[in-house]
């Protein structure tokens, strides 16, 4: 089965700065991708790129974004605001500001519907108020004619859902769906997404920086650092026996997933340095943090090698876990 | 309709608010012109030429002028309590009906001059921030800055100057064509043609200001992280700078045009003088050369009206515009 979405060295381009650079990965019809990195990884600005929504400024100079037939990169402005909101969706990690806060929830709802399927007002009011129920807003009827203001940060990232999924897109993009939410209402909101995911069939992009949401809801999962893809696997292998020497600093610095583990028992053990570190790095970008650098690896950014069925890894000295006792690939 | 339960709930703070204030507006005047030197038995004295010490204190004595200060502020509150502003010594007839036969004029004037403000302002500052750092917007801040920085008496004469003198399509002034005996939509149409120049003298400066703020108001707006929704949604550009971005850039457009409406009745003096249109602007400032206070403290009065009143509509219309206002 040929893929959904398939990214091709893509390359996104500021004047000074090179945010993402080669990026590949592709997406299977009803797959939950997961992207993880923290946070300049550049992650965001490949969601914004699949969406054609970069800023002004950002130029994508080479890379090729294959959805179906179509290559995003080169559709024009109308091509790919027809594509916008009904095949390719996205919602954003603020719920507090993503939605217009003068205009009613319904007919922010509405107003997708009226754009992509031309329906009358009244016939998108009334599927504004099933879609309303979808995503499990009580007395929708009600809500339909409340402003933003009017409701909870979840209720709102739950209207954004009802908007992204209005007109059944193949490709839902989540950008950190849940950063900005309490910790309970997260995962009602991630159960929601993973729902509509099976009942519509849609595809989901997850952005995410929480290693809890990918152990849960991704089918694979690519590690950014620094615009580049270091690390992709399937989450079990992931999480079982992370290659990457980031990814194994990730997971060691992630309370959630030692479930015996509190606060008392030491402190999280962290990553050195930060991603900053990495501009104008000539070879690994991940070399200045790594407790596993060598002279070598200062002369060329890493080939991604496959060390595995399923698996890729971005450093060449990588060998699995289960041969390197995992606390050594922590640093201090 | 929780819209009208809002608009209904803004309204009523402002009227009781209105009386305090009027009130106070009227209190202030009245000593505040009393600071002015002479009265308006001196002008009168002065135009007629030769006037003895006799009549001069004839004049006072009718007009009540002779009065202590505050007996004279007493007998006026009274007459107002009563809805009346007074008689006018000086145009020898009631002020309520000098100002009544003048206040339409200036009303349509500022109406005018005022729509084609917002409209011309808002259209041109939404080209400027779509164009924002391009040639359309460079050269459109180049003209806002002429407008804003000419005084409107200068634009009023080279108006004229071009469209009346050298162009002869509209008329240098007047209110309507004198003895026409039109009516219905003819008699419209001529006074259209003659609100034309005075409407745009005194629009130009407001269509400067109003097409700043909106650029600025819109560029703001446009960062905003439920316009990236809207494009998000796949609507075209201008789908969503009609629909999402100009809505939220209007709020402080609206309130500044409220503040504008009383500044626009000093800008109506100019206008209306070098236009001769018949109107409140030119009755006030005759007012004060003749030292007509009763005239004035009335017009004064009704100015300040007029702003409460247009600083309500701001509130109807904000808490029609955005619904977090009426929430308080």
């Amino acid at each position: 089965m040929a893929a959904l979405l398939q990214v091709d060295n893509l390359t996104i381009r500021f004047p000074r700065a090179e945010p993402v650079r080669n990026l590949s990965f592709e997406i299977n019809q009803g797959e939950t991708l997961a992207i993880v990195g923290e946070s300049g990884s550049g992650k965001s600005l490949t969601a914004l790129a699949l969406m054609q929504l970069l800023p002004r400024a950002a130029q994508i100079p080479n890379g090729r974004i294959a959805f179906g037939e179509q290559d995003l990169t080169k559709l024009n402005a109308r091509g790919m605001r027809q594509l916008r909101g009904r095949d390719i969706a996205m919602i954003f990690q603020e719920p507090m500001t993503s939605l217009n806060p003068v205009m009613t929830i319904g007919r922010q709802i509405a107003e997708v519907l009226k754009v992509h399927e031309k329906l009358s007002s009244k016939a998108a009011r009334e599927r504004a108020i099933e879609l309303l129920k979808l995503v499990r807003i009580p007395a929708p009827e009600k809500r339909v004619d409340d402003y933003p203001h009017q409701l909870s940060g979840g209720m709102r990232q739950r209207v954004m859902i009802a908007i992204a999924v209005a007109c059944k897109p193949k490709l839902l993009i989540a950008d950190e769906p849940t950063t900005a939410l309490d910790v309970t209402i997260q995962a009602q909101v991630l159960d929601l997404l993973d729902t509509l995911r099976r009942e519509l069939q849609m595809a989901v992009v997850l952005i995410t920086h929480d290693l809890g949401v990918v152990a849960q809801w991704a089918d694979k999962v690519v590690v950014m650092y620094a615009g580049r893809k270091v690390e992709q696997a399937l989450p079990d292998d992931l999480f079982n026996d992370p290659l990457h020497p980031y990814t194994r600093g990730l997971l060691a610095a992630s309370p959630r997933l030692k479930h015996d583990f509190h606060y008392r028992d030491g402190a999280l053990t962290e990553i050195p340095g930060s991603i900053v570190s990495a501009v104008g790095e000539t070879g690994c970008p991940f070399r200045p943090r790594c407790n596993q650098a060598r002279a070598s690896c200062g002369h060329h950014v890493p080939q991604l090698i496959v060390p595995a069925a399923d698996r890729l890894v971005a450093c060449p000295f990588t060998t699995s876990s289960k041969a390197v006792p995992h606390a050594a690939a922590l640093s201090h | 309709m929780p819209a009208l339960l809002r608009i209904g709930r803004t309204l009523r703070r402002t009227l009781l608010q209105a009386i305090p204030t009027i009130l106070g507006i009227v209190i202030l005047n009245f000593f505040l012109l009393q600071l002015a030197p002479g009265d308006a038995a001196d002008v009168m004295a002065g135009e007629a030429g030769s006037a003895t010490a006799e009549s001069m204190a004839a004049l006072r004595s009718r007009f009540g002028l002779d009065n202590p200060v505050l007996v004279q502020l007493g007998h006026y509150l009274n007459n107002l309590a009563h809805f009346s502003l007074g008689f006018s010594p000086r145009y020898g007839m009631p002020v309520a009906d000098l100002i009544a036969q003048r206040l339409p004029g200036t009303l349509t004037l500022m109406a005018t001059a005022l729509v084609i403000a917002i409209l011309l302002g808002v259209v041109l500052g939404s080209l400027m921030a779509t164009f924002a750092g391009r040639i359309p917007d460079r050269l459109l801040s180049i003209f806002s800055l002429l407008f804003y920085s000419i005084p409107s008496f200068w634009i009023g004469l080279m108006l004229i100057v071009f469209f009346s003198v050298k162009l002869g399509w509209l008329p240098s002034g007047g209110a309507g064509t004198i003895g026409s005996r039109l009516t219905g939509l003819p008699a419209i149409l001529d006074k259209a043609r003659y609100m034309v120049l005075p409407a745009t003298s005194l629009a130009l400066f407001y269509v400067a200001i109003y097409a700043r703020l909106t650029r600025a108001s819109m560029l703001e707006v446009k960062n905003q992280d439920f316009v990236r929704t809207a494009y998000a949604k796949g609507l075209t550009p201008f789908g969503v700078t009609a629909r999402h971005i100009l809505r939220n850039a209007l709020i402080p457009i609206t309130t500044m045009a409220g503040m504008h409406i009383g500044g626009m009745l000093g800008g109506a003096v100019v206008v209306e003088t070098v236009y001769s249109w018949p109107g409140l602007g030119r009755l006030a400032f005759e007012a004060v050369m003749g030292r007509d206070f009763t005239v004035l403290l009335g017009i004064l009065l009704l100015s300040s009206l007029l702003v409460i009143i247009a600083n309500a509509a701001v509130d109807i219309i904000h808490a029609w515009l955005d619904p977090r206002i009426g929430a308080r």
